[in-house]
């Protein structure tokens, strides 16, 4: 406080006397001076000190306000000013500020609170909100593997645990003196320095990345040799004359592009071919002192194959030993010389030197050596120089390809003959066996066709007549089919048919029945049961009303009811095993059960179903009503048919035609306790539902892996381990995922399709 | 003369070692295989009876507090340790493997409020009636040593919940207002407090680590960034809160215990009304925790039952009661997700499988197998009556089915009157309100 005054009042005096200054009023100066005396009174000066913003008696300038209890309005401090002229600016000045308004308080510290935590609440939940998707996808996701960090068990390092422990013994010192001098890891005891930094140095996909690279590389190589190899083994003279000539062409055509554009890496390669020719003098590699061409030169007599190489080699020994450097510069002066036409200097591109009229030369020596083939050639191509050059090269060059293509189908046409020839000599010998066999075969044959045809035939007879009439060779047929057990279906179809006939007699009416009965129930009388299934196949054989493949196979015709758990269905499973059974164990039961009837009974089961199935008349006969009364009263026909109500003829039943079931379309009240009444939450069609719950899951049904598969839990957590709350790794992890898989896009849009394989075969590797 | 015999390969039918599996050829032609429905329902069937019948979910309990426990707290490294802390002042640690006490300290004059472990599990904190934070180390005393606090802060007023933030050197404490302190020092760092009544419990969030949920005894619960000089948000509601507590896999949510015998999961960035209401209890619900996987959480009850929850069903899937439970105060799901403890006021403290029909130990791969086929079926036919009539059956003490009895009487009283109401007046004076709005009373910017 006293320091704010100290400063105060000089600041106070020194603006005080510069008011003077402009106002030179005598009484205000002794104003001033009575006002400095008095404060230096105790009082006043404590009152300077309580000095506000708006204060009542003292201003800063020695303004005040007129009256007690009053603040100073800008009026008064205008005021002064307005006796001045010469402060115009200032007025203006002053003026506007009249007119604006003054600023708003600060808000209450509640206010500013609010705001605050409005602020920062919605900061907070902003935050929160990146971790929307990862919420989202843990709660979509079909498995959740805890912990979600997967800890990778370390060894610990002992000084981790025991802290602050040190070697003290000798022998712990010595110890650890060695292993620090070895660079041994002390603090992990696994890995040294050198192991860690060549962990760190590759990650795994990087690694795969670069393995994958390798492979390729050395697949490319391996492709290479093989194929260098093939080439190397193809022993035709002229394909590799023709190549080597190639060869050359590329090697000139190389060279001339170079000196093009590379005139000092030209100079080098002259240097090289100087070199060539320098090594060729001093060692004559080329001429005929060697091993090989003394031997040529024996047989050269005699061969025209050694005469011929002979002379190459010679030849190769001339173009080796040719002076080079001169070339060039005679080139040098040839091109200068512009008389000489332009194609000259293109046309070296058929020998190695730059220089035409050595070609020239050159070509004379190859008439003077070469063989009447190579004559012709450049006969041809000195027929062509005559022409366009550019077309000229490109038909060589064509020329050459098209010989090189003959070669090769040449050769290849040749193995084929080659092959032909070997099978052909097999062949011969193999056809005449087949013609033989072939004509036995035909014959077997149109033997084989006429019996089908009769069988048809008999078949259509049979069909035809439809009668009752009892075959004998068709029972021979059944009998000897319940003597193969590998045609164990059929006894089967015997008792499944014979259930069928009659039951078919008893929906199709009465009138088969009368035909059928006289024949079967003599027989049924007579004999076991065999005898009676034997002659109801016949029936049906005649008959042929129902197929053996409709009949037989009940799995065909199998009723899904996914939400029907029926006693009816076990019944169905016996009777599908019964199926599967062989004829001797159906033939043990048969004996077995020969007391009881089961077949009767499950026929007169069944009809009792039909009848008890078929909606009832009503009858609302009243006897005497409208008629004289007493007993023994007869009811008209007429009244009979108008008072009993017919009921509609029921609807077809679903075991119509299944001779070895009966299905009950009543609701079961067992089987209701276990069914569905309403479609459950999450679905809303029935389909979908019902297609839920038809696959099957067990093992049974499906394969191990599968089973594996459908069966894990949502919630796989591991025992014994800490599962700890979601981390931002989780972050980390996705982006890290994202950008390999960039990665691994990258490449395969750019490169061809081999890459593709690779990374599909990565893919394979890792699944 | 040939004899005909039977070949066979034998690579189709030998193993080349002993520990190969056996090969079973099977052939999956689903003719071969009828009744594909129907047999797995019956397994379905037998598999949820089986299920009822192993369930056994009551493992141990553990005794030794000589008044009734009035707070637990996991050990965060540790699955086989426990601290619970008693209404006499006493804090025991347990070795849940053996089932015995290890350690005993005479924390506190008074009850136990708070108790929490740090989070690398070196040391806990306990704060109690007698207007104390206490630091303990987890190592018990040497022979001859005193049981003394590392550190013991005197604050002005009681406390009543503590807990340690999940990777800094910070705790928060409740009463009067919620206190964020360093652990170095004995002045708070940070106080909030926003209106006037005491807080009874806090709890930091443990992904988003610096965001901390309270529920006071006006009602309401408050959330606030440590970051922050101010509170973030105040939500109150019909009754009051007694615990919240954090989904661990998801970093903005929480479940309020409220009074209303019903518990309240929250979206912290939509506090105006909750994501799911979990009704169930008969009494009002004490405490509340969640599974380390964020799935389910377990709620302990005035009513003497513990109930599981899934996260996103509004009814519980389980309750855990015995004759001898009382009103259970506390309770904790184990961090390996298979345990749940629930200490009482008759001075137990329970251990209960999750699961209550899980087998405990290891299992051979045939078993697993067996388990997860099991489980699948259930799963699939969970619609199907008699399965969930069975799978839903649970046994209740009368008291609490009585209970559920009247509750459902007064529900359905109330309903029928609102109809008859709404029935009777104007359209539209009569409002319908979603049972998710109906606890909210007031959100406080």
């Amino acid at each position: 406080m006293e320091d704010e005054e100290e400063l105060f009042v000089p600041e106070f005096a020194l603006s005080a006397s510069e008011d003077e200054q402009e106002d030179d009023d005598s009484e205000h100066k002794h104003q001033k001076l009575l006002e400095a005396i008095s404060s230096l009174d105790g009082k006043k000066r404590r009152k300077l000190a309580e000095r506000t913003e708006a204060s009542l008696q003292v201003s800063e300038f020695g303004i005040s306000a007129e009256g007690a209890g009053e603040k100073i309005s800008l009026s008064d401090l205008i005021e002064p000013i307005k006796q001045t002229n010469n402060l115009s600016k200032v007025k203006k000045q002053l003026n506007k500020l009249k007119d604006q308004k003054s600023v708003e308080l600060p808000l209450n510290n509640d206010e500013t609170q609010k705001i605050q935590r409005a602020i920062s609440y919605k900061n907070a939940s902003e935050e929160v909100a990146k971790w929307d998707q990862v919420v989202k996808q843990n709660r979509k996701a079909e498995q959740l593997v805890f912990p979600l960090t997967d800890e990778t068990l370390k060894p610990a390092p002992i000084e981790d645990k025991v802290a602050g422990w040190k070697p003290y013994t000798p022998l712990e010192m010595e110890i650890f003196n060695i292993l620090h001098k070895n660079k041994q890891p002390i603090t992990d005891p696994l890995l040294t320095p050198l192991e860690e930094e060549s962990l760190k140095a590759m990650s795994l996909e990087e690694a795969m990345l670069r393995r994958a690279d390798l492979k390729k590389a050395r697949a490319l190589q391996s492709y290479y040799e093989a194929k260098a190899r093939r080439e190397k083994k193809i022993k035709s003279k002229k394909y590799h004359k023709l190549l080597k000539k190639g060869k050359q062409k590329e090697a000139i055509k190389e060279f001339e592009e170079l000196r093009k554009t590379n005139p000092e890496a030209a100079l080098e390669e002259l240097e090289k071919l100087d070199k060539a020719r320098m090594e060729e003098r001093m060692s004559l590699k080329h001429q005929n002192s060697g091993k090989w061409a003394k031997s040529k030169a024996i047989m050269a007599k005699y061969d025209h194959e050694s005469r011929r190489a002979m002379q190459e080699q010679l030849q190769r020994n001339k173009e080796l030993t040719k002076k080079i450097k001169v070339l060039s510069e005679s080139e040098e002066s040839e091109k200068e010389d512009e008389t000489v036409p332009d194609f000259v200097n293109d046309a070296q591109v058929n020998s190695d030197g730059p220089n035409p009229w050595m070609t020239g030369k050159l070509r004379k020596d190859a008439k003077d050596s070469g063989s009447q083939e190579e004559e012709e050639k450049l006969e041809a191509d000195v027929e062509t120089k005559t022409e366009d050059q550019e077309n000229d090269e490109e038909e060589e060059e064509s020329e050459d390809e098209v010989l090189l293509k003959e070669f090769e189908d040449k050769r290849r046409l040749r193995k084929q003959e080659e092959k032909q020839q070997s099978n052909n000599g097999n062949k011969r010998e193999a056809t005449t066996d087949m013609a033989e066999d072939e004509k036995q075969l035909s014959q077997f044959n149109v033997l084989f066709q006429k019996l089908v045809e009769q069988n048809r035939k008999e078949e259509q007879q049979n069909k035809q007549k439809q009668a009752a009439e009892p075959e004998e060779p068709l029972e021979a047929d059944s009998d000897e089919e319940v003597l193969r057990p590998a045609e164990d279906a059929p006894l089967l179809i015997e008792s499944l048919e014979r259930k069928q006939s009659l039951e078919a007699v008893d929906a199709l009416g009465q009138e088969e029945e009368e035909i059928e009965d006289p024949v079967t129930q003599p027989k049924k009388k007579k004999s076991a049961k065999q005898t009676v299934q034997r002659t109801s196949e016949k029936q049906a054989k005649k008959s042929e009303l129902i197929d053996h493949n409709d009949v037989l196979p009940v799995k065909a015709q199998k009723v899904r009811t996914p939400l029907l758990p029926t006693t009816m269905e076990e019944e169905e499973e016996e009777e599908e095993e019964e199926d599967d059974d062989d004829a001797a164990q159906k033939m043990i039961i048969q004996e077995a059960f020969a007391g009881d009837d089961v077949i009767s009974d499950f026929l007169n089961e069944k009809n009792k179903a039909v009848e008890a199935g078929k909606p009832k008349d009503i009858n609302l006969v009243l006897p005497g009503w409208g008629e004289w009364g007493g007993t023994d009263l007869t009811v008209s026909n007429k009244k009979r048919s108008r008072f009993i109500i017919r009921a509609p003829p029921a609807p077809p039943r679903k075991d119509q035609h299944l001779p070895n079931v009966i299905i009950s379309e009543k609701r079961n009240v067992m089987a209701a306790a276990h069914q569905i009444h309403e479609l459950p939450f999450p679905y809303n069609n029935r389909k979908h539902f019902e297609s839920s719950i038809r696959a099957p899951v067990g093992k049974t049904w499906n394969t191990e892996k599968t089973v594996h598969k459908l069966t894990s839990p949502k919630v796989i957590t591991k025992k014994g381990h800490i599962i700890e709350p979601i981390t931002e790794d989780v972050f980390q992890k996705h982006a890290k995922a994202k950008k390999t898989d960039m990665d691994l896009n990258k490449p395969k849009h750019n490169k061809p399709k081999q890459d593709e394989k690779n990374s599909r075969k990565r893919q394979f590797r890792q699944r | 003369m040939k004899v005909k015999v039977l070949c066979r390969n034998p690579d189709d039918y030998v193993r080349e070692t002993k520990k190969d599996l056996q090969r079973v050829p099977r052939n999956y032609d689903p003719s071969l295989h009828p009744f594909e429905v129907p047999r797995e329902y019956t397994r379905a069937l037998n598999a949820t009876k089986l299920e009822r019948v192993f369930a056994k979910p009551f493992v141990a309990s553990l005794d030794g507090h000589r008044d009734g426990i009035s707070c637990m707290a996991k050990h965060p490294k540790s699955l086989s340790t426990l601290f619970s802390g008693s209404c006499d002042g006493e804090v025991k640690i347990w070795n849940l493997a053996s089932q015995k006490c290890t350690r005993t300290i005479q924390a506190h004059e008074g009850f136990v409020r708070g108790l929490c472990a740090r989070f690398c599990g070196t040391s806990f904190f306990t704060v109690g009636d007698d207007k104390t934070v206490k630091q303990w180390k987890m190592e018990s005393p040497g022979y001859g040593q005193n049981e003394e606090p590392i550190h013991t802060i005197l604050g002005k007023t009681v406390f009543t919940g503590v807990d340690h933030h999940w990777r800094d050197a910070v705790f928060a404490t409740c009463g009067q207002q919620v206190d964020i302190w360093d652990e170095q020092r004995t002045s708070p760092m940070r106080s909030y407090s926003w209106g006037v009544d005491s807080i009874s419990s806090v709890r930091f969030n443990p992904i988003e680590t610096h965001i901390l949920g309270s529920c006071a005894v006006d009602r309401s619960i408050v959330l606030y960034d440590l970051r922050k000089p101010t509170p973030l948000k105040k939500i109150i509601l019909e009754m009051r809160t007694n615990a919240i507590c954090w989904n661990p896999m998801e970093a903005f949510i929480f479940t309020a215990a409220n009074e209303n015998y019903s518990l309240y999961t929250y979206d912290i960035r939509y506090m105006e009304t909750p994501v799911k209401v979990h009704m169930d209890h008969v009494s009002a619900v004490l405490d509340v925790d969640y599974s380390p996987t964020g799935k389910e959480f377990v709620s302990s009850s005035f009513d003497k039952s513990i109930r599981i929850f899934p996260v996103e069903s509004g009814r519980s899937r389980e309750v855990y009661h015995t004759k001898r439970m009382q009103h259970v105060t506390c309770v904790k799901w184990s961090l390996d997700n298979k345990y749940i403890l629930c200490g009482s006021d008759e001075m137990n403290i329970r251990v209960w499988k999750a699961n209550a029909s899980e087998k405990l130990g290891l299992l051979t791969p045939r078993e697993k197998a067996a388990q997860n086929y099991n489980q699948k079926l259930k799963e699939k036919f969970q619609h199907h009556p008699q399965i969930k009539r069975i799978s839903r059956h649970r046994h209740l003490p009368k008291s609490i089915y009585s209970q559920i009895r009247e509750h459902r009487i007064i529900k359905e009283s109330r309903r029928k009157k609102e109809m008859n109401r709404r029935k009777h007046s104007k359209e539209g004076a009569v409002p319908f309100v979603p049972e998710k709005k109906k606890p909210v009373v007031a959100v406080v910017d």
